[in-house]
């Protein structure tokens, strides 16, 4: 089935939020700090301004408490007297006008007395640093699996390693946006966004609403790469504020600069290995630190931490396993979600340190993998038995050979003798990724979900989960239509409205196909009950049935649905406190190829060539599953080796696509793309999750690739021309990977 | 004082065509014609994504060559042709919905104004591929094959193409 909504966003119909029609409304602004810590003293609004004409509200202005509502409530609304990051929101303004609003924004000043800010969270913060707890660690987890310190002792062989991963900025295209107004007594608050009913509750705490009283709709999505899941509490709460003050509907959107300085980023990482080995290449113990910077609120690095270490170790077979992570607190703007939650930062390190550990002991890097990728029967790093039947050895084998991987080494190495400034590799990355909220999340979330019948017989899912390019809207349809025999026509999908659909959770960590789609299926089946028939109905019986229904109960004010709620599958147990257990449901398991070319003139890495392989469960829609892997592949070239947040005082310096460059449809190649189906029982139609797998390995394979191009050893992303520059010329290319700080 | 929203402070009346019919609006000297089109003719088919220029998300037609409308003043279109992504036959971008050239449709307006000018103006790809003529579209969700691939069957169903992806 073709995108369902392909054709309004060809043409230009599809209306975003800031595309919709609203009349006699203000345009919001936000006024930020220009510090990174201290003591707001005064705000001195500019006498260039008539200043009656504008809705001014600040923290006091906030009827609950003064906080966004996630993990941990630290996080203001609008700063109460004291700033921790540049670009913290301190005060809103509103205007009919909005290059008035803008001119005033500037004629704002806020005056801080600055403190001692802490900038770099790879560094044991000095006492004046402190601000969380007694150490600046927002959050500190690890896993133990059998002995590693006796392990590494015992071990013929010892590796160690260190790796960063810089910032990523999600660009979507279309920027953050919220508009709201009051409908009576309701406020109605709508927008791009990932997650409505995080929005939902940010609202209802910080304005101390009822319930009934605020309503989330969000719009269609402009991209979100997990930076429209808790970012757009935000904005959705300042726009409610300057609504309610102002007596009028308020419009709130981002230009690209305020979008890039103000919104959260990919969690900066730096990861330690040390890792012992028989000299043949066998894994016999794997000592990891994981430390991420989770800038000046909790936000949601205490999650992102945890899938890090979960996907540290790798896809591989090891007994003693040890594994820290800490996500420090900094005074930077407060990193946050962005897909693949951790796991991208942590099997960079993982896949380019296996490369290492191969060019060490003199081994083949496939042949190391080989060894040591799980078999089915063995555990993971927390404990959890693999027993899915995937092959993850076809899987690589699968990518070697479309990649035409071994023959390329020959050609390579013909290449790389007879050009004198350029140079040819290849490089392989094996990786997984779990699919769901982690651990118990997905109990703990208690998603639900509808179908509805309508009188002309045609249904309709309700559910909170969105569109934002991903294609829910198609695979929902495709899953309703073909649960209960109807063509695609017969399916409607609710607009994502709080008043309306029931929450079905966030759209977020590759759960909404897998996991909510599968309440789309028993919803389905439970639509068909309640009209009186049996699983196997299908086509016309069910239109029939349901229209009959409509017949008999003439007038109901409760209109016919089925409705399906998240059930744990019965094999899995996950124990928080030990970090022991299953901690997703499924994994999806890849194999992933890069081939460069690096100018050895400009140190210029260009990836020629690219093999994405994937076992995912059954694939649901060839096409879409295709895009999302594509699209997945090109966002983590960027992040290999031309991304790059510049930092100033802890906030990003160079927030224009002027220069965060973003890669172009001529800077990647095509990217070729198969999957291996191994159809997972628990999942919709036997899928396991897939959006956010593709990020995982770009990054590694690409480096690798470009260690084995020029004889360089990268150990952090991006792999600018100049990072790499001084790599393969500079002094500093002795023990190189701190040879270029990230931050 | 209250202005109005969309009412100039100091207005300049600009006449030029618009998607083939005739238009004057009164604009503030330093209006886009980006924010133009879509705040004061009501054209939202057109995105802002970058404001500099960058993305081409703003990708119009001035006559008859791709601009980013962000970066022209309303004021330097009067008495030119201004042709906008809500001119195109929809019939004829089935090959682009059918090769993927579009998934969360922020950038979707503007890739299709480029790729529509490739459509038209075949003997580009006689000196540059299809991947270096796109190039000025940024596009966050697709890794650009499904937009690449769209062009090229694009092409090839008007005959004038030659086989690229």
């Amino acid at each position: 089935m073709k995108r369902r909504e392909a054709l309004a966003k060809l043409t230009g119909r599809e209306r975003y939020v800031d595309d919709l029609p609203l009349q006699d409304f203000l345009w919001g602004m936000t006024v930020r700090s220009p510090a990174p810590r201290g003591r707001v003293t005064a705000i001195r609004f500019g006498e260039d301004v008539d200043w009656s004409q504008f809705v001014v509200v600040d923290h006091r202005d906030v009827p609950g408490p003064n906080v966004v509502a996630l993990i941990e409530q630290d996080q203001p609304v609008l700063a109460a007297g004291y700033v921790r990051h540049v670009h913290e929101p301190v005060l809103l303004l509103a205007h009919p006008s909005r290059e008035a609003v803008r001119r005033a924004v500037r004629s704002v000043e806020v005056v801080v007395a600055p403190e001692p800010p802490a900038l770099d969270f790879r560094i044991t913060p000095t006492p004046d640093w402190i601000q969380y707890g007694t150490d600046n660690v927002l959050k500190r987890l690890q896993i133990v699996k059998g002995d590693v310190e006796r392990a590494l002792a015992q071990a013929p062989v010892v590796v160690s390693g260190t790796y960063e991963t810089g910032a990523q900025e999600h660009v979507y295209l279309e920027t953050q946006g919220m508009i709201a107004y009051l409908e009576g007594d309701v406020l109605v608050v709508k927008g791009s966004m990932q997650c409505p009913y995080y929005v939902l509750k940010a609202l209802q705490h910080a304005l101390a609403r009822d319930g009934p009283l605020v309503r989330v709709i969000q719009t269609p999505t402009g991209g979100g790469f997990g930076g429209k899941e808790e970012f757009p509490s935000h904005i959705a709460l300042h726009a409610a504020l300057l609504a309610l003050k102002g007596g009028r509907p308020v419009k709130l959107i981002y230009d690209r600069g305020e979008d890039m300085a103000a919104t959260t980023k990919r969690h900066p990482a730096l990861v330690r290995h040390r890792t012992g080995l028989t000299r043949d290449g066998r894994l016999l113990a794997q000592d990891i630190e994981v430390v991420i910077d989770g800038g000046a609120y909790v936000t949601l690095s205490p999650v992102v931490l945890s899938r890090a270490i979960i996907h540290a170790a790798g896809p591989y077979a090891c007994d003693h396993v040890h594994i820290t992570g800490r996500a420090m607190f900094t005074n930077a703007v407060p990193f946050g979600a962005f897909r693949g939650f951790g796991a991208p930062q942590s099997q960079f390190a993982g896949e380019r340190h296996m490369d290492v550990i191969a060019r060490t002991l003199g081994i083949d890097p496939i042949e190391l993998r080989r060894i040591n990728l799980l078999r089915d029967g063995q555990t993971t790093a927390t404990g959890q038995v693999i027993r899915d039947g995937t092959d993850r050895l076809v899987v690589m084998e699968q990518a070697l050979e479309l990649s035409r991987y071994r023959e390329k080494q020959r050609e390579h190495a013909a290449f790389n003798a007879t050009h004198a400034t350029r140079r040819r590799g290849a490089g392989l990355a094996t990786f997984y990724h779990g699919a769901g909220f982690t651990g118990g999340g997905e109990v703990a979330l208690q998603s639900r979900l509808r179908v509805a019948g309508r009188p002309d017989g045609r249904v309709e899912v309700l559910s909170a989960n969105i569109e934002m390019g991903q294609g829910t809207l198609t695979v929902f349809t495709e899953l309703a239509a073909t649960r209960l025999g109807l063509a695609p026509d017969d399916v409607t999908i609710a607009e994502a409205d709080t008043a309306r659909v029931p929450n079905s959770g966030p759209t977020v960590a590759s759960r909404t196909t897998m996991i909510v789609g599968a309440l789309v299926e028993r919803a389905a089946d439970d639509l068909r009950r309640r009209v009186g028939l049996d699983d196997s109905a299908r086509g016309a019986a069910v239109k029939e049935a349901i229209q009959r229904w409509h017949r008999e109960h003439p007038g109901e004010g409760e209109p016919l649905f089925g409705e399906a709620a998240y059930e744990k599958p019965p094999d899995i147990a996950w124990d928080d406190k030990t970090y022991r257990g299953d901690a997703y449901g499924a994994f999806a398991w890849a194999a992933y190829v890069a081939e460069v070319e690096v100018d050895l003139r400009t140190c210029a890495t260009r990836v020629i060539d690219f093999v994405a392989v994937q076992e995912v469960g059954k694939v649901l829609n060839p096409a879409l599953a295709k895009g999302q892997v594509q699209g997945g592949v090109v966002q983590g070239i960027g992040w290999a080796l031309m991304e790059e947040c510049k930092w100033r005082d802890g906030a990003m310096a160079n927030n224009q696509l002027t220069n965060y460059l973003i890669p172009t449809s001529d800077d990647v190649p095509s990217v070729r793309v198969a999957f291996l189906e191994n159809p997972y029982p628990h999942g919709a139609g036997g899928a396991k999750g897939l959006g956010e797998l593709p990020i995982d390995g770009p990054a590694p394979a690409i480096l690798n690739a470009v260690a084995r191009a020029t004889g360089a050893d990268p150990r952090a992303i991006p792999l600018t021309p100049e990072r790499l520059m001084e790599l393969l010329d500079g002094p500093a290319s002795v023990g190189a990977q701190h040879a270029a700080p990230l931050r | 004082m209250l202005r109005p929203y969309g009412r100039p402070m100091a207005a300049l009346s600009v006449s030029f065509s618009l998607n083939g019919s005739p238009v004057t609006v009164d604009v503030d000297p330093s209006a886009r014609l980006l924010d133009t089109l879509r705040y004061q003719l009501g054209l939202t088919g057109t995105k802002e994504g970058c404001g500099e220029g960058e993305c081409g998300a703003c990708t119009v037609y001035l006559d008859g060559l791709p601009v980013n409308s962000c970066l022209i003043p309303t004021y330097q279109v009067r008495g030119q042709r201004v042709a906008t992504v809500e001119s195109l036959d929809p019939g004829a971008l089935e090959p682009f919905e059918r090769c993927g050239a579009t998934q969360c449709g922020a950038c979707t307006p503007g890739v299709v104004m480029t790729a529509w000018w490739i459509r038209e103006h075949p003997e580009l790809l006689g000196t540059h591929s299809i991947r270096e003529l796109m190039a000025g579209n940024l596009c966050r969700c697709t890794g650009y094959d499904g937009i690449v691939d769209s062009v090229a069957e694009a092409l090839r169903e008007t005959g004038s193409g030659r086989r690229e992806t």
